[in-house]
């Protein structure tokens, strides 16, 4: 058995370049390693096993005719919130379990025209909305750490089979977290990018003003190549930013000499895993060898960041999945008595508890004589958060802190306890509504599970953020660290 | 109106106009009228997951043309919102509007009444929104058919003031709006395909009353004719309730144009709850001065312009300046005939008296006239060239409006009625009938005079009319003064 599959972007591109294997050979490797390991991991909603087959050997054809493109050939998934034409795309949800999208999406033809692979549609918290993938209407993705415990969530699907070497890089999408509590759980790197960075078209919207795509890795040095090909302006998308892409990878070997890096003392408060937060003075402690400089900073509005999120994202997400409606696509009830009763039924059928309850509440904070109180306050709470963050910029480069303030815990453990599901993103939750780009890295292990750390930008900082992620990681080797797999059947873990 | 008496009407309108655009508002589907279901419908305009609005730019040039059209307030910072509510030809479960930041805010028009009174109405707002698509409850066997070609189609909702007293105030408003709203391209204000629709919102107060009354909403009204219909019956049906003791329930109503009635749709007390908020997936429209100004320079002429003009250019006096400017098709009909003719006057003569008579009688807008104006044009020039009488032009006119002729002179060929100008054939003709009509020949030359219109008579009767009058006259004079 090779090891391709623990292998970076970076290296596989460069095999493949020099002929080391094909990109059919590294396809069908991938392949063989979801036969053996999806039946315990449950991450994928979708596998397109002889399509990847194809396009790896277009792109090994592509290759002899000079093509030299770093993701050309290379295997990854998508969420499956990512519209792929003529392909089932179900943003996990039974809502969606019969939709086939027309179109592709943005980031999904951005990265077929990179050369990319699509292995298939990665397992998800139903509409994204969740922590630890078991929102899924698909069974919930197990962590591939250990099969008892959850993957985070919501692109929790899109982790794991990076973390598990099914795929070389996952899209992900990341609204109060989704792309970098999932990463922090499964040991890998996920960068969140500023908002409007990468194009929201095809992307099955949670909440539209929160919404970022971005990847998933097993280093930053592979997020630069990802984000290379999937940032860009599309016209298709108002709030995309209309400012074209550096080359995130150009600077990143950079030294960090000098970088101002601000500890944010509201995140190491009384929730906090006593091993994480160890860990995390561990990883600055890396950092200043670096010559970064350490200093506190303080944002004093995260604690009302939580309470503003859960009116914004459920009020947006209210209007969001209105149109699941039974009457276009989607799931339809049976034999309907009236309009009223077929859009009824067929929600009713179509959505899990978990969307319900958040369609809910953001119906109730849109309402006639609760606006005020709950929509509108809360989007003064959003600015006040941003602009703490914008005068602790004034101050340092970076801001420095855990992912989550614990690692991933046991499947079920918080099913019955929506509050301290939500708490899961206290860290990361303020970054989306400030719309910054961050990025969560491997800094530790606890418990034997690894541990999260976050590194927090100003808007369009992508390239300082890639670069100080990549000098951390060219000291430390907590993102060469694997779960030792056992192959399906050999362990407890029953598939799902 | 009947016995109003001691009751004082309110009424304000809503009227959504479609905008005149090749594509929709947030998506490059055509905004065609007439296709085939579900043809001119994108993924976007269907709702698909993933997808995304974005706003056709033509869409907030039209809005600002307009708002400059009545003096508006532009708003340079326009923001969208999300009506949230259910129903099957709503794609996505809401409809995207503006609700708090419209793009037009105030602006007045003056209308002016049938005895010749002006007033001023002022208008409250014009915002931008999509329209829905369309329920089909025919032929689909107890089920809907939904149509989403006209789903996203640009609409400007226009609010004025509760400033109008009656039902012939609101259609002189509206009337004026339409006008307007063509002549500057806004909108192409095809009633009968739904590009104007109008909201009446009807209440009733005691003269002197400061306070409204309750008001009813009567939707989707698309004609004139039943907009005053419908105000009429509302006055009416809100009276008879007051008077007897009753109250009017504030609720939206629908204007039956079979029964003449408006009946309740939903009252007020059991509506949505709406829920908007700002639509996040689409930036505000911001505008700065130097685009107003931009938009300002192209305006077209506006209907008031048009007719000062017409008195300087065509000398037509004021009244006819006034009636052939009142419709944009119309002017623009009036100028080509006039430029293919090359007389103003009789121009303006034959679009009003007779143009006009046949239209009205037919109740055909002249957009829609069997009559073009480069054949109004030509059967003009043809007449003040002599090649035919006047009276031989009704006739052709006639042919044209019947479609019986297609083109003037092929038809003056093929049923030969040029004028006979030809002197020899005339006086070969005239000889003819002075030597048939011996004994009226005796009676003029004993100087009865008057048998001068006999003669003439019998001539044109020979000629089928196609003969020269002032030639005939002079001929017959000529021989029987001999």
């Amino acid at each position: 058995m090779t090891d391709w599959h623990s292998k970076t972007i970076k290296e596989m591109s460069i095999d493949l370049a020099k002929g080391e294997y094909s990109s059919e050979e590294l396809t069908r490797h991938f392949l063989k390693r979801i036969e053996q390991h999806e039946p315990n991991l449950n991450s994928f909603i979708s596998t397109f096993p002889e399509q990847a087959i194809s396009l790896a050997q277009q792109s090994d054809e592509k290759r002899r005719e000079g093509n030299s493109e770093p993701l050309l050939g290379i295997p990854i998934a998508h969420k499956d919130i990512f519209c792929t034409k003529g392909q089932r795309t179900t943003a996990g949800s039974n809502m969606l379990d019969n939709f086939i999208s027309p179109y592709d999406a943005t980031v999904v033809e951005n990265l077929k025209t990179a050369g990319t692979i699509n292995m298939g549609k990665a397992n998800m918290d139903e509409f994204a909305m969740g922590s630890s993938n078991e929102h899924s209407a698909y069974g919930n993705t197990r962590n591939p750490w250990d099969l008892a415990r959850v993957p985070g969530g919501s692109s929790g699907g899109s982790a794991a089979a990076v973390a598990a070497g099914l795929c070389a890089a996952a899209t992900g999408t990341d609204t109060g977290g989704s792309i970098r509590q999932p990463a922090a759980f499964c040991g890998v790197t996920g960068l969140k990018p500023t908002y409007g960075r990468i194009s929201r078209y095809g992307i099955i919207a949670f909440a539209s003003s929160l919404d970022q795509a971005g990847p998933i890795t097993r280093t930053a040095e592979d997020a630069a190549i990802m984000l290379e090909a999937m940032a860009g302006y599309d016209p298709k998308d108002s709030t995309s930013i209309n400012q074209p892409v550096p080359s995130y990878s150009a600077k990143i070997n950079d030294s960090i000499e000098g970088l101002k890096v601000g500890i944010c003392k509201e995140y190491f408060t009384d929730g906090l895993d006593r091993n994480i937060e160890a860990a995390i003075q561990d990883a600055v402690t890396e950092l200043e060898k670096l010559g970064a400089v350490i200093s506190e900073v303080s944002l004093p509005n995260t604690k009302h960041a939580v309470p503003a999120y859960y009116v914004i994202a459920p009020a947006e997400c209210s209007a969001n999945l209105s149109r699941y409606d039974g009457v276009r696509f989607g799931h339809r009830c049976e034999d309907p008595a009236d309009i009223s009763d077929l859009i009824k039924r067929s929600r009713s059928e179509g959505f899990g508890e978990e969307v319900k309850s958040r369609i809910m509440v953001g119906t109730f904070a849109l309402s006639a004589g609760y606006y005020d109180a709950y929509y509108r306050k809360a989007q003064q709470i959003r600015r006040l958060i941003k602009n703490d963050f914008l005068d602790a910029f004034k101050e340092v480069d970076l801001i420095l802190g855990p992912t989550t303030p614990s690692p991933a815990f046991k499947i079920g453990e918080k099913s019955n306890d929506p509050v301290s599901m939500y708490l899961e993103d206290i860290y990361t939750i303020s970054v989306n509504l400030a719309g910054l780009p961050a990025i969560s890295l491997p800094a530790g292990m606890a418990q034997g599970l690894p541990v999260g750390m976050q590194l927090i930008g100003s808007h369009h900082s992508e390239a300082q953020l890639l670069n100080a992620a990549h000098q951390f990681q060219q000291q430390t080797d907590w993102h060469l660290k694997s779960p030792g797999l056992a192959n399906a059947g050999t362990t407890e873990g029953k598939p799902l | 109106m009947s016995h109003l008496g001691e009751w004082e009407v309110v009424i304000g309108l809503e009227i959504h106009t479609q905008l005149s655009t090749q594509s929709k508002i947030f998506s490059g589907a055509s905004t065609k009228f007439g296709a085939e279901p579900n043809t001119q419908a994108c993924a976007i305009d269907l709702g698909m997951p993933g997808v995304l609005p974005v706003v056709n730019k033509e869409v907030y040039r039209k809005a600002v043309t307009f708002g400059l059209g009545i003096g508006a307030e532009i708003n340079k910072r326009s923001v969208f919102d999300r009506k949230n509510y259910f129903y099957p030809d709503l794609p996505k479960g809401y409809q995207i509007t503006q609700l708090e930041s419209p793009i037009v805010m105030g602006g007045h028009v003056e209308i002016v009444l049938d005895d010749g009174t002006s007033k001023v109405i002022n208008v409250t707002r014009a915002h931008l929104e999509e329209d829905a698509g369309k329920s089909l409850h025919e032929n689909y066997h107890n089920q809907t058919g939904i149509d989403l070609n006209r789903a996203g189609t640009p609409l400007l909702e226009i609010v004025s003031e509760p400033e109008m007293r009656s039902a012939e105030e609101a259609v002189a408003y509206a009337r004026y709006i339409h006008q307007l709203v063509t002549y500057l391209g806004v909108s192409d204000g095809n009633m009968s395909q739904g590009s104007l629709r109008c909201d009446a919102n009807v209440s009733i107060r005691k003269h002197g009353q400061q306070e409204l009354g309750t008001r009813t909403e009567t939707k989707n009204v698309n004609s004139f004719r039943f907009l005053e219909a419908a105000i009429n019956f509302e006055v009416e049906r809100q009276i008879g309730i007051l008077e007897s003791g009753g109250r009017v329930i504030q609720e939206t109503r629908l204007y039956d144009a079979v029964k003449n009635e408006t009946r309740s749709m939903r009252s007020k007390e059991t509506a949505t709850d709406y829920r908007y908020f700002p639509e996040p997936d689409l930036l505000p429209i911001v505008i700065d001065d130097a685009y107003i100004d931009a938009v300002r320079a192209e305006m077209p002429e506006l209907p008031a312009q048009r007719a000062v003009r017409f008195v300087e250019q065509y000398q037509l006096s004021e009244v006819d300046a006034a009636l052939l400017s009142s419709n944009l098709d119309l002017a623009n009909y009036f100028e080509e005939v006039t430029a293919i003719c090359g007389d103003p006057k009789p121009a303006s003569n034959w679009i009003r008296v007779e143009l006009l008579g046949l239209l009205n009688r037919d109740d055909i807008e002249i957009s829609e006239s069997p009559l073009p104006s480069a054949q109004l044009g030509k059967l003009i020039q043809r007449i003040l060239d002599d090649t035919i009488s006047g009276k031989i032009g009704k006739q052709v006119f006639e042919a044209l409006w019947q479609g019986v002729a297609r083109d003037v002179d092929d038809y003056i060929a093929h049923e030969g009625l040029k004028q006979v100008s030809d002197s020899g054939e005339l006086e070969a003709i005239v000889d003819k009938v002075i030597a048939d009509n011996p004994a009226q020949v005796e009676q003029f030359r004993a100087g009865k005079t008057k048998l001068m219109g006999f003669f003439v008579g019998q001539i044109m009767k020979e000629t089928q009319g196609k003969a020269n009058p002032k030639q005939v006259n002079a001929l017959v004079s000529s021989r029987l003064n001999d």
